[in-house]
């Protein structure tokens, strides 16, 4: 079955990494839906948070291939419900007379901000799972989306534990 | 004690064990070659391409174990050494390979001779470095060679910039070092061992399928004790060829897309597969829905993405295929009881073995009047010593070799079996006549692939590498020729190299020795005197021009639906 899957790669924190990591993905013809990386408390990390697709054959073969990079310390695949997962949106919308007040209502009921105004439009900063982004799309969307800049998933294991166990 | 980073990575290099490498200078490695005057414990051999040096390197790892170096100068004589690094990483051999790079603050600025040589490469090494302080030059040598040679072995690549050649520091040598995103997982799990052996002693219709992972873990005795004790059938992939004796009753030789109609119905009719160091290669499964529909799966391999990646496996034992086979066979130890009986229950099996052995053995039709390329390489085998080397180059002579030129010992077969390289034959025959001097290294090749690297006829002069080069004339591109008179209805497009030349007088023209056989009576008398001369040879034999590789599985199709004549 084909689905959506989140997996964090712990790396080493150098140069040259990330592309290692994404040639992977483009040589041997995964999917990347989104991807993004930074370092993490431990300077000498990154942490790359990379959303794929495939069936269990693919991602299979995804998880062992990063595992084989000499880079790539820890592995972590997050099945259905064991991480959390937030992104975050730069939206621009049309906010013009009748407008305006609708772009508030929405952004006040998914706990958005907005962070530039303009007579004629709001710029809103919003978080939270991937599916949430979508939803305040999906109402922005008709009142005139300017742009949109999305940052991608990032993703952290449920409970106590660090990914060191 | 302080010294230049040139130097510093040579006396790395001495503390790996380098005794030998393969090399071209230029103007950003011109600094190494300088300090290497002053360090005799190193030969150098320079090639006339750097691909042939990077082949050689090859060559010299598949025949030794151990790994081999190539050194090449930035931009032109990096990209050089692409296909010889494609080729080691296709067939898992462990190399280095060491790239002058501009100098540090000119990279990335379009200097001349500079390519992202790290960048070019990521897709075909096992891992790279670009040397930024000469500092660190110990240590980076020391994971590079401990990455090529360890877990599944592969070629890694090190850029080492010309300022960092130069710049001053201490030479100080790791006691141990330590890769945290690297632990090649190498120990065989003890309770997947037992299971298997367990379902081993269930299998009523067993197959052992060997590829190249045996040879590169030195577990040819092991294997081949194993097969022998359970008495399992052994059929080889064209890397593995060499790890179990082709002349053992049990072995039912290569299998695939031109392998034998035995091991191929073997295969289909099995209940059980151990594949032991083998991927399941596409040219090894035909086509995979039918592929062995009735057996279960065993698959012992150092690389985990080698399991199911292709096939299902029903149990997968991660680990090194000679510690893990050594733990198979402990195990049997005590249940010699259950191995009786079981020969006792394979004995139809076996029978059913003969009867395709002897259906349809491996042969073609001799002729009085012309050369027949597989008379060739049954002579090439009854005249050369038991353990010679054999290097071949890529298409319908590589073939011909794997079929009918027996293997008795791991490590005497040298070919590009993932990449199929056409011009690998002869550099990397080179590459092991440089490692062992007294052995008797042959290479066979085609009239078209020899033409890619012959330039190294002259490097095997200048070094008195006496390999001895058999060209098999067909004036065709001989393999793609086969496919497009099976499949493309005779159409042969662009595959006729017609053209009046003669290899023996390029053969002197390098300086070496050059013989030629047009007649099947001629053929014993060129090998013997080829083999006599002290010195490079090329043996031309002009073959039947519309000679076909069979049996065959036509791409696509099952194993068992093989052209056998046509």
């Amino acid at each position: 079955m084909h689905h959506q899957h989140t997996i964090s790669v712990v790396v080493e924190n150098e140069f040259g990494v990330l592309a290692r990591v994404s040639g992977l993905f483009s040589g041997r013809g995964f999917n990347i839906e989104s991807l993004s990386v930074a370092p993490t408390s431990d300077e000498s990390l990154s942490r790359i948070t990379i959303v794929t697709s495939g069936d269990e054959a693919v991602l299979e073969q995804i998880t062992k291939q990063l595992n084989k990079l000499v880079d790539v310390i820890k592995v972590l695949d997050f099945s259905d419900g064991s991480a959390i997962e937030r992104e975050l949106a730069l939206i621009k919308v049309t906010a013009e007379d009748d407008s305006r007040a609708e772009v508030l209502r929405i952004v006040d009921i998914f706990r958005a901000k907005i962070i530039d105004v303009t007579p004629k439009s709001y710029t809103i900063e919003a978080t939270g799972s991937p599916a949430k982004i979508n939803a305040i799309l999906d109402l922005l969307r008709p009142l005139g989306l300017k742009e949109l800049v999305r940052t991608g998933a990032v993703a952290i294991g449920r409970g106590a534990k660090g990914w060191k166990g | 004690m302080k010294m230049n980073g040139a130097r510093i990575l040579l006396e790395s290099l001495k503390r790996e064990g380098v005794d030998l490498v393969f090399g071209y200078p230029g103007g950003t490695v011109i600094n190494l070659y300088d300090e290497l005057m002053n360090v005799r414990e190193i030969r150098h051999i320079l090639p006339r391409h750097e691909q042939g040096g990077t082949h050689a390197a090859d060559g010299y790892a598949r025949a030794t174990g151990k790994v081999g170096v190539a050194i090449a100068t930035s931009g032109p004589g990096a990209t050089n050494t692409i296909t010889g690094i494609a080729t080691a990483y296709m067939d898992s051999i462990p190399m280095v390979i060491i790239t002058g790079q501009v100098p540090t603050p000119l990279i990335g600025n379009d200097a001349f001779q500079e390519v992202d040589i790290i960048g070019i490469t990521r897709p075909i090494t096992k891992h790279s470095f670009l040397i930024r302080h000469a500092k660190d030059i110990p240590t980076i040598v020391r994971k590079a060679f401990y990455i090529a040679r360890s877990g599944r072995p592969g070629p890694v690549l090190i850029d080492f910039p010309k300022d960092v050649q130069i710049s001053q520091a201490e030479f100080k040598w790791p006691e141990s070092i330590d890769i945290r995103g690297y632990k090649p997982n190498l120990e065989g799990h003890q309770k997947q061992v037992e299971k298997a052996v367990e379902m081993l002693l269930d299998a009523r219709r067993p197959v052992m399928y060997v590829g190249g992972g045996v040879i590169l873990a030195n577990a040819a005795e092991e294997l081949t004790e194993l097969a022998r004790t359970l008495q399992f059938p052994v059929t080889t992939t064209l890397m593995g060829l060499g790890a179990f004796p082709e002349n053992d009753p049990l072995a039912l030789k290569m299998l695939g897309m031109h392998g034998a109609y035995a091991a191929n119905m073997a295969m289909t009719h099995s209940d059980l597969i151990l594949a032991v160091g083998a991927r399941f290669d596409d040219r090894v499964t035909g086509k995979i829905a039918t592929f062995a529909p009735h057996a279960k799966i065993i698959h012992i391999d150092v690389d985990p993405t080698s399991i199911r990646k292709n096939v299902r496996v029903d149990l997968p034992i991660v680990g090194d295929t000679k510690d893990v086979l050594v733990k198979m066979i402990d195990c049997l130890k005590g249940q010699a009881d259950k191995v009786t009986a079981q020969h006792a229950a394979m004995e139809a099996w076996h029978e059913d073995i003969s009867g395709w052995k002897t259906k349809h053995p491996i042969s073609y039709k001799q002729s009085t009047s012309v050369i027949k390329p597989q008379y060739v390489i049954q002579k090439l085998r009854e005249l050369s010593e038991d353990d010679a080397i054999m290097a071949t180059d890529v298409g319908q002579h590589q073939m011909w070799v794997a079929q009918f030129f027996e293997f008795h010992q791991p490590r005497t077969l040298l070919t590009s079996g993932g990449l199929g390289t056409m011009g690998f034959g002869i550099p990397s025959a080179m590459g092991a006549q440089a490692a062992y001097p007294k052995r008797q290294v042959i290479c066979v090749c085609g009239d078209g692939g020899v033409q890619m690297n012959m330039q190294e006829l002259a490097t095997m002069v200048q070094h008195r590498l006496p390999v001895k080069i058999v060209i098999l004339n067909n004036n065709f591109l001989g393999m793609v020729r086969q496919w497009q008179e099976l499949f493309f209805d005779k159409r042969y497009s662009q595959t006729c190299l017609e053209l009046p030349m003669d290899f023996s007088k390029i053969a002197e023209a390098y300086g070496a020795k050059g013989l030629k056989a047009e007649k099947p009576s001629e053929v014993e008398q060129v090998i013997k005197e080829g083999f006599a001369h002290n010195g490079p040879v090329i043996m031309e034999f002009t073959i039947a021009r519309e000679e076909k590789v069979l049996p065959m599985v036509p791409a696509g199709a099952s194993l068992n639906e093989m052209v056998l004549n046509a």
